[in-house]
């Protein structure tokens, strides 16, 4: 009975297995779970118009989780996110005279300077990331108040609002710029030399050092890659609220942006980025957030749910003794 | 033409070689521990000089019940730095103990303070545990708790629609009233920052944590208890930044739910200026002492000099926080090399 020794040697439920597979898959299950319920209980989840709201909530979120599951991936981490937002959303209406392009270049060049500085502090002083990336954090929200004089300035400009509301081919172009981003970075991390350097120097930065790979100029790559897309994130931002106010774009971001990467399965430890995992990571959280708005659930249970699932998630990807 | 040079020369050179290196070794080591109270005092000269008002008693007294809260916050994050780990809830913390301090001032001055050290204290468990027996980091442990201690603040507060007043005549005293002029709250902060000193230079806890910080392994060799450390400063990081609500509740006679939102980094900065190493193992609570006087007295000195929106504080302390951790990484390297 060849079936029955396969069953003895092989329990039904192979827990190792599981265990191995989680930490990979268990956001998407718990979505999977998540959007069966939503369609179950909750009256017109499924309605466009829904799905819709979601998906743009969504959208600057993972925008930013792109580029910190980059850093993270080299064993970093960006607090300055939220801060580079903010001042790509002062930027904006200073320069919208000039016209859209302008505006977005010198709020792309902002995003390049601040990741500069960052990579810089990271890379060749070798500064500790949280805390280079903290300077700009505390400092970085104050200069874009100052840039801004500190008021909420009404955007009109018709092609930048159309950035932010309007739609291409039925689907918002929010949207659109947000999965163009995605597609862009998990070709950047699975298939180009510079991703492989990437994934490399988070897993080992000395024997990557001794193989030859210029380490630092990727660092400094990689964080300006990140402020880029929370510049542009900030820009978007401005495009769909319809108005720049620096002391609240981005708040808080860079703390949802940690939290998608890691529920997405890419450890802190770096040395492998998840990108598709990080959007589904972004996607979980506001289907948490969206779920419980739906069914009359306050925000305070929404964050206490918020802080659960962070815990459950990298309790299940947490390393595990190799001794 | 080569001189014949004795071995007696040779030596004496050597040994004037070496002693240059102590004395530099000295000195930059010095700079490093004690860089931000000697900035401190160069701030607070030039203060001196610039703002008649600034030199005053009275706004003397008014910078350090203001730096009362942060600097407990920031004394419970040097211990939680010093042994390598990172605690991002206490902003949140922060807030919780105030709204909790507030609701139980009702019931009197004792439970006033204790209830919100309880709570805190508690969430610091959870915090320590987690950190300390499931392998996972303190980033992301700190940060759950972040979310769940405000969500716990909210509701309790009716989703920050109510706003606890403080009823205890006693405890609004406590936060208003002086003592020789100086509030009490700053004499309740310096009481706690020398006990915090004696258990972290003189006790077994003390070495335990700068073990801890400087390498785990070695610690656990050593027969230092890790893992009970490590909850011990979560804990007491907790019950820090509960005490720093409960003051703040008694301050303004209301649990305040808006407050705290970045207190955590504002509290990292200040530790890490006070030049304690985020990567753990060193640090001085004299140094978190100066971190958060230095920060406090620029932004007493922004306010001094009048129209300048409050923004350029921010743009000030963080342009500070990157020239301070990149002298001292360089201080640093200068000293490995000496």
């Amino acid at each position: 009975m060849s079936e029955a020794t396969a069953t003895a040697t092989r329990p039904a439920i192979d827990l190792a297995r599981i265990r191995a597979w989680l930490p990979a898959y268990g956001v998407y299950v718990a979505i999977a779970l998540l959007m069966l319920f939503n369609v179950l209980f909750t009256p017109n989840f499924l309605a466009w118009s829904n799905l819709r709201i979601q998906l743009i909530q969504m959208a600057p979120i993972v925008i930013v989780a792109l580029g910190m599951a980059l850093v993270i991936g080299t064993e970093g981490i960006d607090l300055s996110v939220g801060a580079v937002m903010a001042l790509a959303a002062a930027l904006i209406p200073l320069y919208l005279g000039y016209g859209v392009i302008a505006a977005i270049i010198v709020s792309l060049i902002a995003g390049v300077l601040v990741g500069l500085i960052n990579g810089t502090l990271v890379a060749r002083v070798g500064l500790q990331p949280i805390v280079a990336t903290l300077a700009l954090f505390v400092g970085g929200r104050g200069l874009a108040l100052v840039i801004s004089g500190g008021q909420l300035k009404d955007v009109r400009n018709e092609d930048l609002i159309y950035l932010g509301s309007g739609d291409l081919f039925g689907i918002p172009v929010l949207v659109w710029i947000a999965a163009l981003l995605v597609l862009i970075v998990g070709f950047v991390v699975r298939r180009t030399v510079f991703g492989r350097r990437l994934l490399a120097i988070g897993g080992n930065r000395p024997a990557t050092e001794l193989a030859g790979v210029p380490v630092k100029r990727v660092l400094v790559t990689v964080y300006v890659v990140c402020s880029v897309l929370a510049s542009i994130a900030g820009l978007l931002a401005v495009a769909r609220i319809q108005s720049s106010d620096a002391s609240a774009v981005g708040l808080l971001i860079e703390l949802s942006a940690i939290t998608a990467v890691v529920v997405g399965g890419t450890p802190l430890t770096g040395g492998r980025v998840r990108v598709l995992g990080t959007v589904a990571g972004a996607l979980l959280m506001q289907l948490v957030v969206a779920t419980m708005i739906k069914h009359n659930l306050q925000p305070s249970t929404t964050e206490m749910v918020q802080a659960v699932i962070i815990l459950v998630a990298v309790y299940v990807a947490r390393e595990r003794k190799t001794r | 033409m080569t001189q014949t040079v004795s071995d007696h020369e040779v030596a004496a050179v050597v040994a004037a070689d070496e002693r240059r290196a102590e004395r530099i070794d000295r000195i930059v080591g010095l700079i490093q521990r004690q860089g931000a109270l000697a900035v401190l005092v160069v701030v607070v000269v030039i203060g001196s000089v610039a703002f008649p008002n600034f030199r005053s008693f009275d706004n003397a007294a008014t910078i350090l019940i203001a730096a009362a809260p942060p600097a407990l916050i920031a004394l419970g994050m040097t211990f939680v730095i010093i042994t390598g780990g990172i605690d991002l809830s206490v902003g949140s913390l922060y807030v919780l103990g105030g709204v909790v301090s507030a609701y139980a001032s009702q019931w009197g001055l004792l439970p006033a303070f204790l209830a919100p050290l309880a709570v805190c204290g508690l969430i610091g468990v959870l915090n320590g545990a987690l950190i300390a027996y499931s392998r996972m980091a303190p980033f992301i442990v700190t940060l759950a708790a972040l979310l769940g201690a405000r969500g716990l603040m909210r509701a309790i507060s009716d989703e920050g629609s109510t706003t606890y007043l403080v009823e205890n005549d006693a405890f609004r005293a406590f936060g208003t009233g002086s003592f020789l002029g100086i509030g009490y709250p700053v004499w309740l902060v310096a009481a706690v920052f020398a006990a915090g000193m004696v258990l972290l230079s003189r006790t077994r806890f003390g070495h335990a944590v700068y073990a801890v910080g400087g390498s785990e392994d070695a610690a656990s060799l050593m027969g230092v208890a890790v893992r009970r450390t490590k909850v011990w400063v979560y804990v007491m990081s907790g019950l820090l930044a509960g005490l720093a609500g409960a003051i703040n509740a008694a301050k303004l006679g209301s649990g305040v739910t808006v407050l705290g939102t970045g207190m955590e980094l504002d509290a990292i900065a200040a530790v890490v200026i006070g030049g304690t190493l985020l990567t753990g193992g060193a640090g001085t609570i004299a140094g978190t002492i100066a971190g958060v006087l230095l920060l406090g007295v620029i932004q007493n000195m922004i306010n001094q000099v009048g129209n300048v929106p409050s923004s350029y504080q921010q743009v000030i302390s963080g342009a500070f926080l990157a020239v301070v951790v990149v002298a001292q990484t360089y201080l640093v390297k200068l000293r490995r090399v000496t």
